[in-house]
């Protein structure tokens, strides 16, 4: 029950994109083709899934006993660059096929701040899901962290849609591009507030 | 680019960058720490002398189970006589815990009461922080008043478009009375506002469309 | 170019928020009221200028292929340091801010001008340009902020002057695109009649 209600305000309530501004960039930069936009949030998915369960090991079972939380932005950040790496290097040789799909969005990866936004939240805010308020223990972490980046996807992929739309109307000359894109964003996240009191 | 990208190269720069940022986090760590704990400390006094009445000398800390969860508070005295007790409690709102320092005097009147931490919505939750909701707890006798927002039938007016904020702030203030009885008497609070009250402030919510909070 | 081409160049021609469209995340969440971008801009500028002028000195010894991990340890570290400083003198903002302080790390503006600019200009030269870059931040979160701020609660730097609410939805996300999407709309129209 509690993960059910983690799963549903990580994606609809409490969007990533919508209404916590994490990832913004990818948001606007690659979502004018729906195919790019499922490529580059299967490739986010997998790194924020992967990053946060590595980077909650790392803050409980080195930075906490050796007292060095100080170093938590710097050691986070170094860890998820290494770790896009080497997923593009995995990749690479193991499902090449896989790699041809989400390759050349990893290199962005690192320094989408989605990343390293999900891992310092699961280790750094205390959450109030199923009562109490408390901090997140491992499960509970990579389930939020995954749900999180499936509502990166679903935002994603609406958005990337609204915008092939868009793409075919005339649009005024001072509106094009980054303007127009925000105003529908601004609709998006309006109708993503419908879902706020689910949970 | 003058340095030519090998192995060894590579390895040295890096380890390089590494330590120097390391040595230079440890040495501003070093000399922000006694700062930051003084910043700290300068808020959670502040939050007591604002809750509490006159008091001299340093408040006390002591923590204290209650329903099985465990509880930090300060007690203050004037003149050698117990002057209150400020209790941290917290409660789930809309968007995370509300966070507050509840001061309760020795004849079980709430004092006042400061918001430690809340990330409700500005314009909406926040404004608990704000005092045309907050002073309704200030010198509140819960002998007289009801401690429920009027919705549910006590005596504290809701936030507008914010119940679920309300409810949170006033379910914090309980929990602080309950501490209080706790302390005072030793008498753990009944099954009703302990623990089991915990998830209510949500499973309660369904009042009509314009609750925002 | 000289030092005040390369300050003043940041404001307008280049500004990051408005032109070069970049640093969006902290942008969009942290303008709830002028006084918020205000601080979110200043700090983006303290890291800006700290480590254009490190990457700027450091770059004639780091080898070209890790260049990049070795500017993002040095961007982390001053982020840390500016962590320590406001969590000491003003903590009230750090906790306003929140999260959007080490997130700065991954701010493409501050990348961004590392590559772009220090890593081939003397430091004196990429402190001013970290400058302007900044203040051209700032300035956009401050005048973004302000207008939420003034719409969306009614007041101007925490001073009310109506009574009751604003138009709500513009302190919360959909407001932030909103605001800011005709904000640009406004800025090209503005800069594209000089």
């Amino acid at each position: 029950m509690e993960y059910i209600i983690i799963i549903i305000s990580a994606i609809f309530v409490n969007n990533i994109l919508l209404s916590q501004f994490l990832g913004c960039c990818p948001f606007l930069g690659v979502s004018n083709k729906l195919s790019t936009a499922v490529g580059m949030s299967g490739a986010v998915c997998f790194v924020i899934t992967l990053a946060t369960l590595v980077t909650y090991l790392l803050q409980y079972y080195v930075l906490v006993p050796l007292h060095i939380e100080f170093m938590q932005t710097i050691s986070f950040i170094l860890v998820i660059a290494a770790l896009v790496q080497m997923v593009e290097i995995v990749l690479k040789k193991v499902s090449p096929s896989l790699y041809q799909a989400l390759g050349i969005f990893l290199p962005l990866i690192t320094t989408n701040c989605a990343v390293l936004g999900v891992a310092l939240i699961v280790v750094t805010k205390e959450f109030t899901f199923g009562g109490e308020p408390h901090m997140l223990n491992l499960a509970e972490s990579i389930v939020y962290a995954f749900a999180t980046s499936v509502g990166f996807g679903v935002a994603m992929v609406l958005f990337a849609g609204l915008r092939e739309q868009l793409a075919l109307n005339k649009v005024p000359k001072a509106f094009q591009g980054i303007p127009i894109a925000l105003i529908t964003a601004s609709i998006l996240a309006l109708a993503f507030m419908g879902f706020s009191g689910l949970v | 680019m003058a340095v030519q990208s090998s192995f060894k190269n590579m390895v040295l720069c890096l380890l390089v960058i590494c330590f120097v940022s390391s040595a230079l986090l440890a040495v501003v760590y070093a000399v922000t720490k006694a700062p930051i704990e003084a910043a700290a400390a300068a808020k959670t006094n502040n939050a007591i002398a604002q809750v509490v009445p006159a008091f001299d000398g340093a408040p006390e800390l002591s923590q204290i189970n209650v329903a099985g969860t465990d509880y930090t508070y300060y007690k203050v005295s004037k003149d050698g006589a117990v002057a209150g007790y400020a209790i941290m409690a917290a409660a789930t709102g809309f968007s995370g815990p509300v966070s507050l320092m509840v001061g309760i005097t020795a004849d079980g009147i709430i004092y006042n009461t400061s918001v430690l931490s809340q990330s409700e919505t500005p314009g909406l939750g926040a404004k608990c922080t704000e005092p045309a909701f907050a002073d309704q707890f200030r010198n509140f006798n819960p002998a007289e008043k009801d401690l429920k927002v009027k919705k549910d039938g006590g005596d504290v007016d809701a936030i507008t478009a914010s119940t679920i904020t309300s409810r949170a702030y006033t379910k914090a203030v309980q929990t602080a009375l309950d501490v209080y009885r706790a302390i005072t008497t030793g008498v753990q609070p009944d099954g009703a506002s302990g623990a089991s009250a915990a998830g209510t402030a949500s499973d309660t919510e369904n009042n009509g469309g314009q609750d925002n909070e | 170019m000289s030092k005040l081409q390369l300050i003043t160049k940041g404001l307008v021609k280049e500004n990051p928020t408005f032109v070069l469209i970049l640093g969006m995340c902290p942008t969009l969440a942290t303008t709830t009221s002028a006084m918020n971008g205000m601080g979110m801009g200043l700090a983006t500028l303290f890291v800006l200028v700290l480590s254009n002028m490190a990457i700027s000195a450091a770059a004639p010894y780091i080898p070209d292929k890790v260049r990049i991990p070795a500017y993002i340890v040095i961007i982390a570290a001053f982020v840390t340091i500016l962590q320590f400083i406001m969590q000491a003198y003003t903590p009230a903002m750090y906790e306003t801010l929140g999260l959007f302080i080490p997130l700065i790390v991954v701010n493409c503006i501050v990348l961004g001008r590392a590559e772009a600019f220090a890593n081939k200009n003397s430091v004196i030269d990429s402190a001013c340009d970290g400058l302007g870059i900044g203040l051209g931040f700032t300035l956009a979160l401050t005048v973004l902020g302000l207008i939420r701020e003034i719409i969306g609660s009614g007041s101007a730097f925490g001073f009310k002057f109506i009574s009751g609410d604003g138009i709500l939805v513009f302190v919360l996300a959909p407001g932030a695109f909103l605001a800011l999407g005709y904000l640009i709309v406004l800025f090209r129209k503005l800069t594209a009649k000089k």
